[in-house]
């Protein structure tokens, strides 16, 4: 039974040190900011960082570093900022796994002194010094079923495939789909059922298959998460059905290239990771100047981007969602 | 004489248990199908086959475990971390043939196996024990050798995709080397010497002694038969679903465990058989896809399926409490 502990002891320390281990070199004087995103792997986020480090390289004096707990889970992300906290780091931009899970160990990181924001999928109000929307939440949930008419002459049955259930950001999405498809426009469509995938590739490419099978039908599937839309790009195409029931969502050019260029997904939308994070160091670089408090109606510089406007509740909305298709996805692939 | 007996009886127990399985699966595609009348199409039919096929692979690894009176929680990560090593080799050598890419998972689930085996046998640990911990090594390697990063769709090799996806007599690959699978174990669980021995040492590890068998070589034989399929399983997992993620295969180890256990594997070890686990995933497989198909609210799925498993295994223990009386005198006789 010792041998038996010993090794389980051992076994999580492996572990711990592997995943959570930070690292502090930090020059005096330089700031540093971390980028801290749902999980590790994912593109998105991958491009979100190299536009930090864009950013980083332009204001000069500042390192910026890439952070993410394997699962995307809370628990992980509240681990990591304890351990920013310990390091006294100068910024954390974060992309929340849950909008109130975070709250307290953020608000113990601005009472340390370290300025909070966050990105992409927000932690409400009193955890963060302001939010940075990709894009209003509206206009993402409109567009999508817009997209989707577009590819249907405007009929048919469509479903939606999510990532979780409890996912902030989908939610949001969805609900805002649900009155946009209540437009008289829309009167010879009907959004049949939102399904869960969880973002993994396994469970999302049954449950489109699924889709297929209960709706005879189907006209399209709308997918608001990168890995959905692949792994029902791949179903649909799989299934044989390429041109009967159409894909569209929000994914990553170069992972969907494939099935843009072969007419399983002829368009879905996506904003620019790349802005994000380089919007995000602008944003972080002021609040740690000090020369921009964050209070409603100040107004960060961003750079190339121009500049962002606080917004009630410290929501900062960058812009609207892009849409790719066979014209354009070579170009874009290459860059995320 | 009592030889005799039993073998009929263990014969006849089989037949009972699959029999209740399979009567359990037909009235549940009554009103499946009433409600569904394309359930039954040959499409989807081939649909979820296709879908239960990696389960069965692995599950037929975690069934000699449990033979054995083990337990195998680790078969997720070796699958995870198999199908990553194939997915980033086929990323780094775009042209490499699918069949390497197999053999490669396979030598490499192997290695994993011999570990937890060794650990089971010569460290005395419980395999319980050995594969919680193995269970977060592996998926910790997997996590350090991708660095966190996902090898998606585009970064595979057509040929590799398209594997598990061309057919031979309108079968896929990936039905045939299930089938296959299914029918070399059932040979070697039946007819092999070696399969005989695990059916001995999960029975009565002290008779089993006594007559010669060397326990721990069968207990590093059972993990090394494990490992090496749920290796397989990952080079055919990556292919199949066009992407090598750090999180797949998360909680497979209690899926094998229900097909096992659905199956009428003997947990305290020494009975069941691969028909049993081919039946058991069939009927998980039919469960989760019928479900969606029956218009139930998602929330409700994992619920209902928990449910059916716990009354199909209540039903199958009530037929069998004669049954364990009846073998425990047959061996003091």
């Amino acid at each position: 039974m010792k041998k038996a502990l010993l090794f389980i002891l051992i076994a999580s320390l492996v572990l711990t040190s592997g995943f959570a281990q930070g690292t502090k070199e930090q020059a005096k004087g330089e700031k540093e900011i971390v980028i801290l995103v749902k999980n590790m792997g994912n593109g998105f986020f991958d491009a979100v960082y190299r536009g930090s480090q864009e950013a980083a390289g332009q204001i000069g004096g500042m390192k910026t570093v890439y952070m993410g707990p394997p699962q995307p889970t809370a628990e992980g992300q509240i681990e990591i900022i304890e351990t920013l906290i310990a390091q006294r780091v100068d910024g954390i931009a974060i992309s929340a796994n849950d909008a109130d899970a975070l709250i307290p160990v953020a608000k113990k990181a601005m009472a340390a002194g370290i300025k909070v924001i966050s990105f992409d999928s927000g932690i409400n109000v009193g955890g963060r010094i302001v939010d940075l929307v990709p894009s209003n939440e509206e206009l993402i949930g409109r567009q999508q079923i817009q997209l989707a008419a577009e590819l249907t002459g405007h009929k048919g049955d469509i479903a939606v495939l999510s990532a979780s259930a409890q996912a902030t950001n989908q939610n949001s999405w969805i609900s805002w789909m649900k009155e946009e498809i209540k437009d008289p426009k829309y009167a010879n469509m009907r959004l049949v059922e939102v399904v869960y995938g969880d973002d993994l590739p396994d469970k999302s490419y049954r449950e489109a298959n699924s889709l297929m099978q209960k709706y005879p039908n189907l006209k399209a599937i709308i997918c608001p998460t990168t890995v959905g839309l692949l792994a029902t790009a791949q179903a649909v195409k799989d299934a044989g059905k390429t041109g009967v029931v159409e894909v569209t969502g929000l994914g990553l050019p170069s992972e969907m290239k494939g099935y843009i260029l072969d007419g399983t997904c002829r368009q879905m939308a996506l904003w620019n990771p790349v802005d994000l994070g380089y919007t995000s160091t602008y944003i972080l670089n002021g609040l740690i100047d000090g020369s921009v408090k964050g209070n409603v109606g100040d107004t960060f510089p961003a750079g190339r981007m121009g500049s962002v406007k606080v917004e009630a509740n410290g929501m900062i909305v960058m812009s609207t969602p892009f849409v790719f298709n066979k014209d354009n996805i070579e170009e874009y692939a290459a860059i995320f | 004489m009592a030889e005799r007996s039993k073998m009929t009886f263990i014969r006849r127990a089989m037949v009972r248990r699959e029999f209740t399985l399979v009567a359990l699966l037909v009235i549940m595609l009554v009103p499946i199908t009433l409600r569904s009348p394309q359930f039954l199409s040959v499409a989807n039919i081939n649909r979820i086959l296709n879908d239960m096929a990696i389960l069965a692979i692995v599950a037929i690894g975690q069934f000699f475990v449990i033979l054995c009176g083990g337990i195998d929680l680790s078969v997720g990560s070796i699958i995870a971390f198999t199908g990553m090593v194939c997915g980033m080799v086929n990323e780094s050598h775009p042209s490499i043939s699918p069949f390497v890419l197999l053999a490669l998972g396979i030598g490499v689930g192997l290695l994993m196996g011999l570990f937890n085996g060794v650990l089971v046998a010569y460290g005395k640990i419980p395999p319980i024990i050995t594969t919680l911990g193995t269970v977060n090594i592996y998926r910790g390697m997997t996590f350090l050798l991708s660095g966190g990063s996902w090898v998606t769709a585009h970064e595979l090799s057509v040929a590799y995709i398209a594997f598990p996806r061309n057919t031979f007599l309108k079968i896929s690959y990936l039905l045939w080397i299930a089938f296959a699978i299914i029918g070399l174990f059932y040979y070697i669980g039946r007819y092999t010497r070696t399969g005989r021995e695990v059916y001995a040492i999960g029975g009565n590890p002290t008779a089993a002694k006594f007559v010669g068998v060397n326990e721990n070589k069968i207990r590093v034989v059972v993990f090394v038969i494990s490992g090496t399929l749920c290796g397989l399983a990952g080079a055919l997992w990556t292919a199949r679903y066009a992407s090598a993620v750090n999180e797949m295969a998360t909680g497979f180890e209690m899926q094998t465990v229900a097909a096992c256990v659905l199956g009428g594997v003997n947990f305290s070890g020494g009975a069941g058989g691969i028909i049993g686990v081919a039946l058991g995933t069939l009927f998980l497989g039919i469960v989760t896809n019928a479900l969606p198909v029956v218009y139930l609210s998602v929330f409700w799925q994992t619920f209902v399926q928990g449910l059916i498993i716990l009354i199909a295994l209540a039903l199958n223990t009530i037929s069998d409490q004669r049954k364990s009386r009846r073998v425990l005198q047959e061996r003091r006789g």
